[in-house]
């Protein structure tokens, strides 16, 4: 049951939009919808990955981020040089929580900053030069590295550095792949673009350089793909897989080496869990190498057993039975997460708002806890996500895209939901009106909610967040209508 | 003491605004005005007619050696030739690299920060590089630099396109704040009526021909030996005409906002001295064939 009637939620939205001026209250009118289960198709009922209006707060991050900090920065044994000024490498240094099993600084590379560090004389002489040195030094500090890329930042972009010779050149000499990516902050709206560029990157300087290569290949290997083993969210996910006797040939990118990544031309399905990021390089598989694709969903039981029997199907029996068997073996254990949880949660309203698969991936897991999602959007979505969400979320709920810190302020406010879902810029505010809030980016420094294991840890930290005994104590004592009676001394 | 009086010079590149800038200030400095130069233009030519030097060690060179611009002195990037003019030059990258706008704001934010503008000047000449691509390249223009905008410009009619496109460039900023169109110095081309177009033109424009400078081979004589024409033939009949331009500058009160033509206009104005030719509408996108057809059944 949805907590507000079409009619209320369209009346909402309507008094929500009065507030901007025409041309603004147009533009915003198209990127908010009342869901509508039968629809087929997003097309009419809401537009996405369209410029933010001027004025606005929005949410968004920029292509930089998109392809540092999602595709590229969790390859756990590539070196990526934030090529620019300081800032952007420093500010996305570490903050996504991409797990990896290395040794930070021989083998593996995720949490350290490596930037050009762009001062005045570089912009003005180019960076060139800079960046040739750069490469150098990493190679001698830093051998164990298995391949660089060059993430652009805008400067480089306003400048004309040519880092596609540079890292050529670099290329040749150090024997490794330099991967230049042209991922400048201000192209595009939203980090979307930046996904999409990461991936054609990758496409031409990764996917076949072990082309034509043996490779020891079974009839059970799978990649996975669009996992960014956030609080070890793959590694979740992987255990399932390959109990049912599946051989993960590859992680991308979370915990993933470039190895790994070329190798993933022989596999015989690509697993896709994040499809805005990764659906590029999964159809260019598909197209060059035959590859099919699938997209799955790894968060709470009903979804895992879906999407476990999904995979199995385009396996044989041996592959069939080991979901079944898999399914037998951790159903109990979820069910208890279940008993134990869903009669705190219970009936609990949770509104969304996260990046490229959440919104709608995360749906089950609150609906097995009894809980109900009564809004979700997306900061960079496409239509074709949009399209995936209409059939996940619950008729009438409200569906939000690039929605504008204003907006959701006052859809919370309206909506009441128990429960908020979305990131670091949004915590705050949610916590200064007494909503709940968990970061559905990054886990809140807990995770993983992926798979099995994922769903216990979901499930507790909803309960300890929403549960919270310090949502009680919002009102001061000298604010409450009845002020408890004082105790008398004994 | 007079107000400091901050002077740029546009036009199109190759046109000799920095020869014209030089010889100007030269003619100044004899009359014994405290003059600074600042070339803007990565080429760095701008101030080796005062110093006798190929070409003056750059703020942005020096810059890119200490590190960053901060490590610099003013004694580091200013240099003394003819005459007590202070030069500097801004400097930037070798063409193809990095971002000479960038580093044309940089160098005069250096010097304004450090004190080239001291109070013993009478003027400071901007030279900037002829054609004004982007923003670095109006930093010169913008609110409490120059005031006074000299363009260069020749009877030649895309030095009067460049004239015209600068004077747009001028009225934009003039909006809002000082900066105001000072006079086209014209620097012969012996093109025919040379004078009376350019006076046309500075009409059209609400401005005037401050002077006409004569062609004179004097002046390629002196730029061999790295020198202006007043240091190195003072009794020239140039040396002269450079310091009627200087006198005039001096005196120079007639400071507006430019009203730039439409360039149907300006052509007209081309076609009126005969530098253009009256356009034939029928001959546009036909081929040579199509023509040479046409002429048979004629």
């Amino acid at each position: 049951m949805a907590a507000l009637t079409r009619e209320d939620t369209e009346a909402l939205i309507a008094e929500v939009l009065e507030v901007y001026p025409e041309k603004a209250k147009k533009d915003r009118a198209k990127h908010l919808m009342v869901n509508d289960k039968t629809l087929e198709s997003s097309k009419k009922c809401i537009t996405s990955n369209r410029k933010s209006l001027p004025g606005v707060m929005t949410m968004r991050g920029c292509a930089y981020a998109g392809s540092k900090g999602v595709v590229w920065g969790p390859i756990k044994d590539i070196i990526s040089i934030s090529h620019g000024p300081v800032g952007c490498g420093q500010y996305a240094r570490a903050g996504r929580r991409n797990y990896y099993v290395g040794t930070t600084g021989v083998d593996a590379f995720c949490e350290i900053n490596f930037t050009s560090d762009f001062q005045e004389k570089d912009i003005v002489f180019g960076g060139d030069k800079k960046l040739a040195k750069l490469i150098t030094e990493i190679e001698q500090l830093f051998p164990l590295n298995k391949g660089i890329s060059v993430q652009s930042e805008c400067p480089i972009g306003l400048i004309g550095d040519d880092i596609e010779a540079v890292s050529k050149k670099a290329s040749a000499e150090i024997g490794k792949p330099v991967v230049p990516v042209r991922c400048e902050g201000f192209r595009g709206v939203s980090q979307s673009l930046g996904h999409h560029i990461a991936n054609d990157s990758v496409r031409d300087f990764i996917l076949s350089n072990r082309d034509g290569q043996a490779f020891e290949k079974t009839p059970y290997d799978v990649a996975i793909l669009g996992d960014y083993n956030i609080g070890g969210d793959a590694w979740a996910s992987r255990i399932l897989l390959e109990e049912m006797g599946l051989r993960v040939v590859a992680q991308w990118s979370g915990d993933g080496t470039l190895a790994e990544m070329e190798n993933t031309p022989n596999v015989k399905l690509n697993l896709l869990h994040c499809y805005r990021s990764m659906n590029y390089i999964s159809r260019h598989m598909e197209e060059k190498y035959g590859i099919p694709w699938l997209e799955y969903n790894f968060f709470g039981p009903t979804k895992i057993k879906e999407s476990l029997r999904k995979i199995a199907a385009f396996f044989d029996d041996k592959i069939k039975e080991g979901a079944e068997r898999v399914i037998a073996k951790y159903t109990p254990g979820m069910e208890a997460v279940i008993a134990k949880y869903r009669p705190r949660l219970e009936a609990k309203k949770v509104m969304l708002y996260v990046g490229g698969l959440r919104p709608r991936h995360v749906v089950g897991a609150y609906e097995d806890l009894g809980m109900e999602v009564v809004g979700t959007g997306y900061e960079f979505a496409h239509n074709d996500d949009y399209d995936r969400t209409i059939k996940e979320m619950g008729d009438t709920t409200l569906i939000y895209d690039d929605v504008t810190g204003y907006e959701f302020e006052r859809f919370v406010d309206a909506m009441k939901p128990d429960l908020i879902g979305s990131g670091i810029k949004e915590k705050y505010v949610f916590h200064k009106m007494g909503v709940p809030f968990r970061q559905l980016h990054s886990w809140d420094y807990s995770g993983p909610y992926h798979g099995v294991d994922g769903f216990a840890i979901f499930a507790r930290d909803m309960d300890m967040t929403l549960n919270n005994p310090c949502w009680t104590k919002l009102t001061p004592p000298w604010l409450k209508k009845e002020p408890e009676p004082l105790k008398q001394a004994a | 003491m007079a107000k400091l009086r901050q002077c740029a010079i546009y036009g199109k590149g190759g046109i000799g605004k920095s020869t014209t800038t030089q010889n100007l200030v030269a003619a100044l400095a004899e009359a014994g005005k405290k003059v600074l130069i600042i070339g803007c233009d990565p080429k760095a030519d701008s101030t080796r007619l005062i110093l006798h030097s190929k070409a003056q060690t750059t703020v942005m060179h020096l810059a890119a050696e200490a590190g960053s611009v901060e490590d610099l002195e003013l004694e580091d990037v200013l240099s003394v030739g003819y005459g007590g003019v202070k030069c500097v030059e801004s400097g930037g990258p070798e063409p193809g690299v990095g971002c000479a706008g960038r580093g044309v704001i940089t160098a005069i934010n250096f010097l304004e920060e450090e004190g080239a503008y001291d109070e013993d000047l009478d003027f400071v000449f901007y030279d900037v590089l002829g054609d004004v691509v982007c923003g670095g390249f109006a930093m010169p223009i913008r609110e409490n630099k120059a005031q006074e905008i000299y363009i260069v410009c020749s009877g030649e009619m895309m030095a009067m396109y460049a004239a015209n496109n600068i004077s747009k460039g001028i009225l934009k900023y003039a909006n809002s704040g000082s900066v105001r169109l000072a006079g086209l110095i014209c620097n012969s081309r012996n093109t025919d009526r040379e004078d009376e177009l350019i006076e046309a033109l500075a009409s059209r424009l609400g401005t005037q021909m401050i002077h006409f400078v004569p062609r004179d081979n004097v002046v390629q004589h002196a730029e061999i030996r790295r020198m202006t024409v007043i240091e190195y033939d003072p009794k020239a009949k140039q040396a002269d005409e450079y310091r009627a331009l200087a006198r005039k500058v001096v005196e120079n009160q007639k400071f507006v906002i430019p009203s730039p033509l439409e360039m149907e206009d300006l052509e007209d104005l081309l076609m009126e001295f005969g530098i253009m030719e009256v356009e034939d509408e029928s001959i546009v996108g036909k081929t040579a064939a199509e023509l040479a057809a046409e002429a048979c059944a004629a």
